[in-house]
């Protein structure tokens, strides 16, 4: 097989790859592929477990220690079938607290506490960096198993620039389609995609390997069996300790794994999947293991005996001369390696963005007031960290020479990650967990493990000198670092694993026990281990209406992005029964805008941000009285007073504003017949001067012709004015007739620039569009619709006084619904006239100003109705802002049925 | 306030009681299953069969695989109609003061 | 010496009429269109009579009236009211702020110029 034949095929995978995900992508924004969410692809995102460790190194495992390679996907078995106990628990949990990473829902659980959740980022990362390099490895090895295969006088290519290469491309990868979106939630459909495709490429070439192996190479499985027990592998002594503790710690791992936890908890589009997935994975994992003895039995009787028993999946067909089943199990073991890095670098710099970059920016900016572009910001944090991350492993790929044999680094790493097992669990089932018990816990563990395991891994001469192995440090001999206590003669994994995670659980148990939580932990424990009895265990942690929802609007907008923080608030508003972007800043308002925030910044970060805003400690000892039970009754009655009572209040408040509108109201019908008044006599007064004038018969041609004109003019306003009375007057009837035809959107708002432009002409406006997203046909009346976009774009002419006056129109479309906003950066309408601009004669001052008796936005209010849409005042977007919403097509009158 | 749930359950809901008891069951199982070689695998013992270990290992595991395929689709059946009983009655009964 | 009136109007067709009206009848006649520069104007130009509208950019005319009148150098200046809304309501409202006389918009040309001519001279047989 050619070597440029094999990178030709990996380019072509990989270009493969990005295809799907970016079609998956497109069509799950366009709502049409459910299947992308079903539990067929849940359950293949998960076989991420299966990393190039399993691909490569489960027949090396074989090969050296018989059956015991099973334990490793033994324990997410028992897991997955127990799923009832364990897992159902965390995925509820991961939804309901949107949980982004397994540090947020550690740093969650105990107050929302970043020092946790830095200190779970730390241990990933560490953890994960080795497990990345064995990825970057086994890529390497599998292409340098080629390159010497070939006969066609390539060249052993340079093993670091390849694992280079591969840790690039990966990233650029991770990048393009890991960090999208921000809102964690909103989940990475396209990667998820792309791994499901990996999945079953990698299950494919193993069982290919496999079979081949069995009933091509071998006579069937009765030979197999025969040549099982006449090898090697018969000698294989089952050692009762790591049997049983291999077992453990996968199951651990398999909780623990950042990776693992992303697509389980993070990635989990429904919570029935993991229904299938309960017996679904387990089987994934017993098909990827079926063949392995086999073809670790058959690959030692048939391969020299110097060969790796790692590479045996590839080499055993390549020295068949299976150049085509080598390339397949090539790309298997390509694809468990890409997807592992890919996946565990989204999960990584998800938790390095949220837990370390955010809470420090958090700190260091100088105002209170969170400013600029949040989403930017972290997104970009997301971008550096994944190219940190798969930096770290790369240099620790080539720092290591990657020498040790694969599963050896996969198990030193799940003891890592199995550190926070005792904290976790505790956080579920354990109310008294505190985050005293588990920063100790955490600590104790992460450094006995580092101690005892990671730092030996370098082996003597590495990190410690060989003294240290044999008289301990210092000559302190029961602090030898695989003796500890003087227990000597455990295998060094299970010595690490028994004592870290003993060690572990007794502090954690202990810290917690001795500490007190605070009002958070507690409140946010109730929520997590009650978290399946749903209504009482709504945290009402936030005080209502010590925040101006606008404020939080500006938040939201910043971290969300402008349009979904709006649909957001517009949904709440509407939820409260109130119309416009601005809910009621109610406890249960402001704990769902906590909970959508920490999906894209964590749980800690975002607690802090509104913290801020609404001011002061948020849980007061009545709030907790509320959620303690062990006097439900009485609280829970009072609990209910209280709702009531905040319920009467808000309806008292929504009476007053609406009484207050009314009575604004009245005072403007009062005024209405005094403004028609002036508009009406102002004109007349120079009609009535000039014509007397003239009438007097007196005055100089020329002079008679000027007032001659004045008088024309003004006869004209009065047409006009009258004219609108009328218009407005058909309008509110629903008697207009509308002229429906097809239009272009681009053409409408172009007229409109245009004849807007004679207003105030000697301005000079910034304008900014979207040609593209303007190329839209719309079934309207045009010259209606165009009416209200010329007065739109008049009234910002009028009263933008922006130095540099600049009107942004973005269009959107939302499904069979069209959105145009028209926002300038003017002073804005202040937030007590925002109710009253589209009533007639409504103006912001009460003197006239340049023209229009304060018709306009009433006139288009009314045209919008006409014509089936909307038009609304969009607070926040730092100018006037207006926003024109309706229908693609209109087909009929809208009050035709009324009518 | 405690919602006062019935002491006996329709026969309906009966099942998917004991079919949960089976679902927390079954990993317990599985893991005593898992474990047993290390009682019948004695360091000292001399005629080890690696291939029938196999076997055994991979039956248990298709065995629970088959059977959590069964419960899972039982248990994704009952779940939406059920999930407030569940909560009242939780593994450990009701759960209500911190402890 | 011609007589000297000042006129605040934000209208220009207004002003323009007037401005005819009362130069045709042997006055000096200065405009202004924003309420905001009047008084600044007002002590420059130091006119024999002030004719105000009642609604003005920036300032209204009752605003300008009152502060004009706490002034004892304005306190006898002649001061005659314009308005379009003609409602009761207005016309007490600049009496109490110390308007001489109300007009209404729109108005008698006749009229007009005889209610200026007579606020002058009644105020010129007091002096």
């Amino acid at each position: 097989m050619p070597f440029n034949l094999l990178v030709l095929a990996c380019l072509c995978y990989a270009v493969l790859l990005f295809a799907i995900a970016f079609v998956a992508e497109r069509n799950m924004q366009a709502g049409a592929a459910r299947w992308l969410r079903s539990p067929l692809v849940y359950t293949l995102s998960l076989s991420i477990y299966c990393t190039a460790w399993t691909f490569y190194g489960a027949v090396g495992y074989a090969a050296r220690s018989g059956l015991e390679f099973a334990t490793i996907y033994l324990g997410p078995t028992l897991v997955f079938v127990g799923w009832w106990w364990v897992l159902r628990k965390m995925v509820r949990i991961g939804r309901r607290q949107r949980v982004t990473s397994i540090a947020d829902m550690i740093s969650s659980r105990y107050g929302k506490s970043n020092l946790l959740g830095v200190i779970v980022t730390l241990i990933s990362v560490v953890a994960a960096t080795p497990y990345i390099a064995l990825q970057l490895q086994s890529v390497t090895l599998s292409f340098g198993v080629f390159a010497a295969a070939g006969t066609y006088g390539w060249a052993m290519p340079d093993t670091n620039a390849t694992a280079l290469w591969v840790a690039a491309g990966l990233a650029l990868f991770t990048i393009l389609f890991g960090t999208r979106n921000l809102d964690a939630n909103e989940q990475h459909t396209g990667i998820v995609t792309a791994i499901a495709v990996e999945a079953v490429v990698k299950l494919v070439a193993l069982l290919a390997v496999g079979i081949y192996v069995v009933w091509v190479l071998a006579d069937g499985p009765v030979d197999i069996f025969e040549r099982i027990n006449a090898s090697a592998l018969a000698d294989w002594q089952l050692i009762p300790s790591r049997w049983s503790g291999l077992i453990a710690l996968s199951a651990a791992a398999v909780l623990c794994l950042p990776r693992m936890f992303q697509v389980l908890v993070v990635e989990c589009g429904d919570e029935r999947n993991l229904a299938t997935a309960s017996w679904a994975f387990p089987l994934y994992l017993a098909a990827m293991s079926v063949f392995v003895v086999p073809i670790a039995v058959v690959g030692l009787q048939m391969l020299p005996a110097g060969a790796n028993p790692d590479l045996f999946v590839l080499t055993l067909p390549l020295s068949q001369g299976q150049g085509g089943l080598a390339m397949l199990a090539f790309l298997g073991g390509f694809s468990s390696a890409t997807s592992m890095v890919i996946v565990a670098s989204i999960a990584l710099s998800t938790m390095v963005s949220n837990h370390i970059v955010m809470p420090l920016w958090l700190s260091l900016r100088p105002t209170r007031e969170v400013t600029g572009d949040v989403r930017r910001l972290v997104l970009h944090a997301r971008r550096f960290s994944i190219a940190g991350v798969l930096g770290l492993g790369y240099l620790y790929y080539s720092l290591s020479g990657g020498s040790a044999a694969l599963a050896a680094i996969g198990l030193i790493s799940f003891v890592g990650v199995a550190q926070m097992l005792p904290a976790m669990l505790g956080a579920i089932f354990w109310r008294g967990a505190t985050r005293v018990g588990a920063t100790a816990g955490l600590c104790i563990g992460f450094a006995i493990w580092a101690y005892t395991l990671f730092l030996p891994s370098f082996g003597p001469g590495g990190v410690y000198p060989l003294s240290m192995f044999m008289e301990g440090p210092f000559g302190i001999g029961w602090l030898r670092p695989q003796a500890l206590f003087g227990v000597a003669g455990m295998d060094p994994l299970i010595h690490a694993l028994f004592w870290s995670l003993s060690l572990n659980t007794a502090a954690f148990a202990i810290g917690s026990l001795v500490s007190f939580p605070t009002p958070v932990e507690r409140v946010q424990g109730l929520a997590f281990v009650n978290v399946f009895d749903t209504e009482r265990t709504e945290p009402l942690a936030w005080e209502a209406g010590q925040v101006e929802t606008e404020e939080l609007l500006k938040l939201a907008q910043r971290i969300l992005g402008d349009e979904p923080a709006l649909t957001f608030f517009e949904e709440a508003a509407s939820a409260q029964g109130t119309e416009g972007y601005l809910p009621d800043p109610t406890p249960e308002f402001l704990d769902a805008l906590e909970r959508k925030l920490a999906g894209a910044v964590g749980a800690a970060a975002a607690h802090a941000m509104i913290a801020e805003l609404a001011g002061r400690a948020r849980v007061t000892v009545a709030d907790l009285m509320r959620v303690a039970d062990e006097t439900a009754q009485i609280m829970e009655y009072s609990g209910r007073l209280e709702a009531q009572r905040a319920e009467m209040e808000r309806t008292a408040r929504q009476l007053r504003e609406a009484n207050e509108k009314l009575t604004q109201l009245s005072i403007q019908k009062d005024a209405f017949l005094s403004q028609i008044s002036h508009e009406l006599r102002t004109p007349m007064t120079s009609i009535r001067a000039f014509s007397e004038i003239l009438m007097e018969g007196d005055v100089p041609p020329e002079v008679a012709g000027g007032q001659a004109r004045i008088i024309h003019d003004e006869a004209i306003r009065l047409t006009r004015l009258l004219d609108d009375l009328l218009d407005l007057s058909v309008l509110e009837n629903g008697t207009v007739q509308l002229d429906l035809r097809l239009a272009s959107l681009n053409e409408l708002i172009d007229r409109a620039l245009r004849a807007a432009a004679q207003v105030r002409p000697d301005r000079v406006f910034m304008v900014w569009r979207d040609l593209p997203s303007e190329a839209l046909f719309l079934r309207t009346d045009p010259d209606r619709l165009s009416q209200v976009f010329i007065n739109l774009v008049s009234n910002s002419r009028k009263y933008c006084d922006a130095a540099k006056p600049e009107l942004r129109i973005n269009v959107k479309q939302r499904g069979a619904r069209v959105i145009v906003d028209f926002i300038d950066n003017g002073p804005g309408i202040p937030k007590d006239k925002q109710q009253i601009i589209f009533e007639k004669f409504a103006r912001l001052s009460d003197q006239t100003r340049a023209g229009g008796a304060g018709l306009g936005l009433a006139i288009c209010r009314e045209i919008m109705a006409n014509l089936g849409g909307t038009i609304a005042y969009l607070p926040a977007q730092g100018g006037a802002a207006f926003r024109v919403t309706l229908p693609l097509r209109l087909e009929k009158h809208p009050f035709a049925d009324a009518a | 306030m405690r919602r006062r749930s019935p002491v006996f359950l329709a026969r309906r809901a009966y099942r998917l009681r004991r079919l949960r008891d089976a679902a927390r069951l079954l990993p317990v199982a599985g893991a005593f299953l898992l474990l047993l070689p290390i009682l019948w695998e004695p360091p000292e013992a001399s005629d080890r069969n690696t291939a029938w270990d196999g076997i055994y290992l991979f039956a248990v595991w298709g065995g629970l695989i088959a059977l959590a395929a069964w419960l899972a689709q039982g248990l994704a059946a009952g779940e939406d109609s059920d999930e407030a009983t569940d909560a009242e009655n939780g593994p450990d009964g009701p759960r209500r003061g911190e402890r | 010496m011609a007589r000297h009136a000042m006129l605040i109007e934000d209208e220009p067709h207004i002003t323009e009429a007037i401005r005819f009206l009362l130069t045709r009848d042997g006055w000096q006649v200065s405009a202004l269109a924003d309420g905001l520069e009047a008084e600044a104007a007002l002590r420059a130009a130091r006119p024999d009579l002030l004719i105000l509208d009642l609604m003005l950019p920036g300032r209204s005319g009752l605003e300008i009236l009152s502060a004009l009148r706490a002034d004892p150098g304005f306190a006898g200046l002649p001061v005659m009211m314009l308005t379009a809304k003609g409602q009761g309501r207005d016309r007490e409202a600049a009496e109490r702020a110390g308007a001489n006389l109300f007009m209404a918009k729109p108005f008698a040309n006749a009229e007009f110029v005889a209610a200026a001519r007579s606020l002058v001279s009644v105020e010129g047989q007091r002096a």
